[in-house]
């Protein structure tokens, strides 16, 4: 299983004995590349010359040419043997010297090391050492040997990034050292990245079968650097007919999935975003629909809910164990809702009752609240932006067709907004007091006549609007800063959603905030983010004019009375 | 009822008396007391404080015209601002033009931010702006054909209430957005400023700004006359009527689209040549103007003074500003809060604004408005 320590050991006798205990680890790595390599391509016979031959490359870098040091680099580099990285490294850090009898060591603060070893060597003069020189040449072939040897190092990360990088220089030299790579292996997400540098490899070199095979499993990726090469590689006027027409094959395979990709992107990206229009412009069409006054503080509602979900951060993180940081948001969302409905109830009793039927006049009122709301929390909190962090099981996210991320923030979001919906839907629908509310968006003195208080229906109404724009905060909070103008980022969106989706009806909303929010995401590419929201702006103005109450008015005489 | 024998009792001794003196202190005791009083007396008005009351009459000038349209009309536009601040694009251009080759570049052909941008050759939307007289007709043409379009496509289909305010919001934050933008042509994000002179005379000279205060009241004042003549004839008493019930004004027989687009269209002029006086004075505009924050607060102006009284307007414009002016040098923190609760307390307290609560303390009636209905 492993007889290349023993042979190491033969080589150089003197430390054998250490050398097993020490550098174990990178020894088992290195042995089972070159197992797998044996299994692979039934070159036993280069494994223990492999040992040697590491020796004496390295052996070779104290030689006097530069041209013989770069040969040595280079046969680093393809040797694939995780300790070429410390020498390469302390070369090109001007830390490789070479001691009077020719060794080549690693200097460090205590003792030089030997680099192939991994011993500290003691039987050393201190003088007569020299470092080993490097040119600027010599530095570029360094960093490309280096670049070829963190696909065997130990931070997956740097290997992910070592097998995209072989991506984006796709080269025939590349493939022993790539399949020796997959063998190594263990996570499959990094070897499915090598798989494809592999192939994009082998589309360059490579026999016509392992070509076309090669270009038939390049067909399969999204990644448009594999889309670049492929386009180059069918524009060569060398290439094979057959070979060129499978490069077309896989390019018009690619071009759909990347198609379908920015499509489940844009449409991903634009329900999240017409969920957060849709929280935070259903209060809005609630007090609207049910009291015809727009609230201009609706959005300082929003913003008051984010804060309270900041306050719960901060409490978790001040009082409760740390172990329970996680559950803070659980607990913010009806402490939003409650909070900011509070707030709702107070400014409807205080300032709303007394404009009633005086809907230009509250819009007035309601903007001053917003003010004074928007500088009490910049006097209490400050004006700075405030970190709300999203609770482990929300961040991160997963990749479902390849090429674009479903983030778990979002997704949360999208279902919490369905669920607000499903439950406000419910209450206006099964309860009581649903049915005084749609009696009173219907037709006010009619309802009271009928012995429904409609002071009271207003209060709640507006109380449970403003619960639910807490609510939204909370979920802004989530993606976004939370600052005391947040309100104001949101409040002209949600109007233009309920003007266009129309009053006093869920579904109105629904539709409006929705196709905002996707429409948006789909203009963004093209006119760029601020000319598609211009082009939506003047939409929704010329929509008006068609449909002036919303694309769900409400009919009749109850729709005239509302005017 | 107070409709009826209206008419004479508007151009009255009283009312002339009145104007007139007005006049004559900001036209005529202004200038004295800036120019021939020593400076060190305490009723001199130093050179500093001629642009900042200039700023206010062209906030006069601004609320006015909004008053014009809501006051007697019932429409509360949420994008005055946007009408205003066109205007002082237009003047902004005019006056980049006037710098020629002394800016920062020294580019004869092109103002510093496009140069800045690389751009090669003037915009066409640039031509013509050498020209004062082009300029001054562009201040009044462009806020005048927006205000005609828009409101011929939003009367016409009979949008009304908080959906016109919200569709003017809309239009006004569509407008900052674009201005925003470089590719624009208007200065992005800086706006447009470094102005040097307006028809020859120096923007920095005491002289010259004086001579724009002036202006600014002559133009304040022609405003108010021609908006009390319109709210006096046959047409703005329609537009009263209008106002109250407007499907029984067009039971009538009344173009009440016509009557709506006529009003709206002037005030937005208006508004136009308030932020062209605006710009020489503050000697700068930028896309921030445009913000639906600023268009609202020309509403409580106008609802502070007293909407429908015209000279409410004026006066409400110019005591909130002051308060501005004062308190964000005092208290800069305090302001929100003092506006946040003029909204409030106006809109719940005194929904006649102060000159109401002046002529109802004398029980003389607002002599222009009909009191404000109960419903709108």
């Amino acid at each position: 299983m492993s007889p290349s320590p023993a042979i190491a050991g033969a080589m150089v006798p003197s430390r054998a004995p250490r050398e097993r205990v020490l550098s174990t680890a990178k020894r088992v790595r290195v042995d089972a590349a070159g197992l797998a390599a044996m299994l692979f391509f039934l070159l036993a016979a280069a494994l223990p010359a492999r040992a040697d031959e590491f020796a004496a490359l390295v052996s070779a870098l104290a030689a006097d040419g530069f041209a013989e040091k770069q040969q040595a680099v280079v046969g680093l580099g393809k040797l694939g043997d995780g300790r070429a990285v410390a020498v390469l490294t302390a070369l090109k850090d001007g830390r490789l010297i070479m001691a009077p009898d020719g060794r080549v060591l690693i200097a460090a603060p205590v003792k030089p090391i030997d680099p192939v070893t991994g011993d500290e060597v003691s039987d050393l003069a201190a003088d007569g050492l020299e470092r080993i020189r490097v040119n600027n040449r010599l530095r570029v072939a360094i960093e490309g040997a280096l670049g070829e040897l963190t696909l065997f190092g130990a931070d997956p990360d740097a290997r992910l990034a070592a097998a995209q990088d072989a991506l984006r220089h796709p080269s025939a030299d590349q493939v022993p050292l790539l399949e020796r790579a997959i063998a190594a292996e263990k996570s499959p997400g990094i070897r499915a990245a090598m798989e494809q540098s592999l192939s994009a490899a082998r589309v360059l070199s490579g026999n016509k079968e392992e070509r076309l095979a090669a270009l038939r499993t390049l067909g399969a990726t999204t990644d448009p650097q594999i889309k670049n090469l492929l386009d180059q590689f069918r524009a060569d006027p060398d290439t094979d007919p057959e070979l060129r027409k499978a490069a077309d094959t896989a390019l018009s395979s690619i071009e759909n999935r990347l198609w379908l990709v920015g499509l489940a992107a844009h449409l991903f990206q634009g329900i999240s975003l017409g969920s957060v229009l849709l929280l935070a412009a259903i209060g809005l069409a609630i007090t609207f629909g049910v009291m015809g006054v727009i609230n201009m503080a609706h959005g300082e509602m929003i913003m008051l809910g984010a804060y309270a979900a900041y306050v719960c951060q901060q409490f978790f993180r001040a009082f409760l164990p740390p172990g329970w940081i996680d559950a803070y948001l659980v607990v913010a969302v009806p402490v939003a809702f409650l909070f900011a409905g509070a707030v709702g109830v107070a400014l409807e009793r205080s300032v709303i009752r007394f404009l009633y039927g005086r809907p230009l006049e509250t819009l007035l009122a309601t903007w001053g609240v917003s003010l004074i709301l928007q500088q009490a929390v910049r006097s209490i909190f400050g004006s700075p932006n405030k970190e709300v962090s999203n609770p482990s099981w929300m961040t991160g996210g997963f990749d479902p067709i390849g090429g674009f991320t479903v983030t778990w923030n979002r997704l949360v979001i999208i279902l919490f907004c369905f669920i607000v919906l499903g439950v406000l839907a419910l209450i206006l629908n099964r309860t009581n007091f649903g049915l005084q509310m749609r009696a009173v968006t219907q037709n006010r003195p009619m309802a009271s006549v009928m012995g429904i208080r409609t002071a009271r229906v207003d209060a709640l109404t507006f109380g449970l609007g403003s619960g639910i724009a807490g609510m939204a905060g909370v979920a802004l909070s989530q993606i976004g800063n939370v600052s005391p103008n947040l309100g104001t980022i949101y409040i002209v969106d949600s109007f233009l959603v309920v003007v266009f989706g129309g009053v006093g009806n869920l579904m109105g909303t629904l539709v409006g905030a929705l196709s905002l929010g996707i429409v948006n995401k789909f203009l963004e590419p093209v006119a760029g983010a601020i000319l598609g929201k211009i082009v939506i702006l003047v939409a929704i103005i010329l929509f008006i004019q068609r449909r002036p109450r919303g694309l769900f008015a409400l009919k009749g005489r109850t729709a005239e009375a509302e005017a | 009822m107070s409709l009826l024998g209206q008419g004479k009792s508007v151009w009255g001794p009283g009312f002339w008396a009145g104007f007139v003196a007005c006049v004559v202190v900001l036209a005529v005791v202004v200038p004295i007391l800036n120019l021939w009083v020593p400076p060190n007396s305490a009723v001199a008005i130093p050179d500093y404080l001629v642009p900042l009351l200039g700023k206010y009459l062209c906030y006069a000038l601004l609320a006015l015209s909004l008053d014009l349209i809501w006051g007697y009309a019932g429409i509360l536009s949420l994008g005055h601002g946007a009408f205003f601040a066109l205007g002082g694009y237009c003047m902004g251009m005019y006056l980049m033009r006037q710098i020629g080759t002394r800016g920062v570049y020294g580019n004869p052909l092109l103002p510093d931010f496009m140069v800045f941008l690389n751009w090669q050759e003037l915009p066409w939307f640039w031509w013509g702006f050498d020209y004062f007289a082009w300029a001054v007709a562009m201040v009044a043409l462009v806020p005048g054909l927006l205000a005609l379009v828009f409101g011929w496509l939003a009367f016409r289909s009979r949008v009304t209430g908080v959906y016109l305010s919200i569709i003017t919001q809309a239009m006004t934050y569509a407008l900052m957005l674009a201005f925003f933008r470089n590719d624009m042509g208007f200065g992005g994000n800086n706006g447009m400023t470094d102005y040097k002179d307006i028809l020859g005379w120096d923007l920095h000279q005491p002289n010259t700004r004086l001579g724009l205060y002036l202006v600014s009241v002559a133009a304040l004042g022609a405003g108010y006359l021609l908006c009390r003549f319109i709210t006096a004839s046959k047409l703005g008493r329609v537009l009263l009527a209008l106002r109250d019930a407007e499907s029984r004004v067009r039971f009538l027989g009344y173009s009440v689209t016509n009557a709506k687009l006529f009003v709206f269209t002037l005030s937005a002029v208006l508004a136009g040549i308030a932020g062209a006086l605006y710009v020489p004075q503050v000697g700068i505009i930028n896309p921030s103007e445009f913000s639906p924050g600023n268009s609202i607060e020309i509403a409580i102006w106008v609802s502070v003074g007293g909407r429908g009284t015209l000279s409410g307007a004026i006066v409400g414009a110019v005591l909130v500003n002051l308060a501005k002016t004062w308190l964000t040098g005092a208290a800069p923190e305090t302001w929100l809060f003092v506006l946040g609760a003029l909204f409030v307390v106006t809109t719940l307290v005194i929904p006649h604004g102060i000159v109401g609560l002046l002529s109802r303390a004398r029980w003389v009636r607002p002599r222009a408005a009909a009191p404000l209905p109960a419903g709108e």
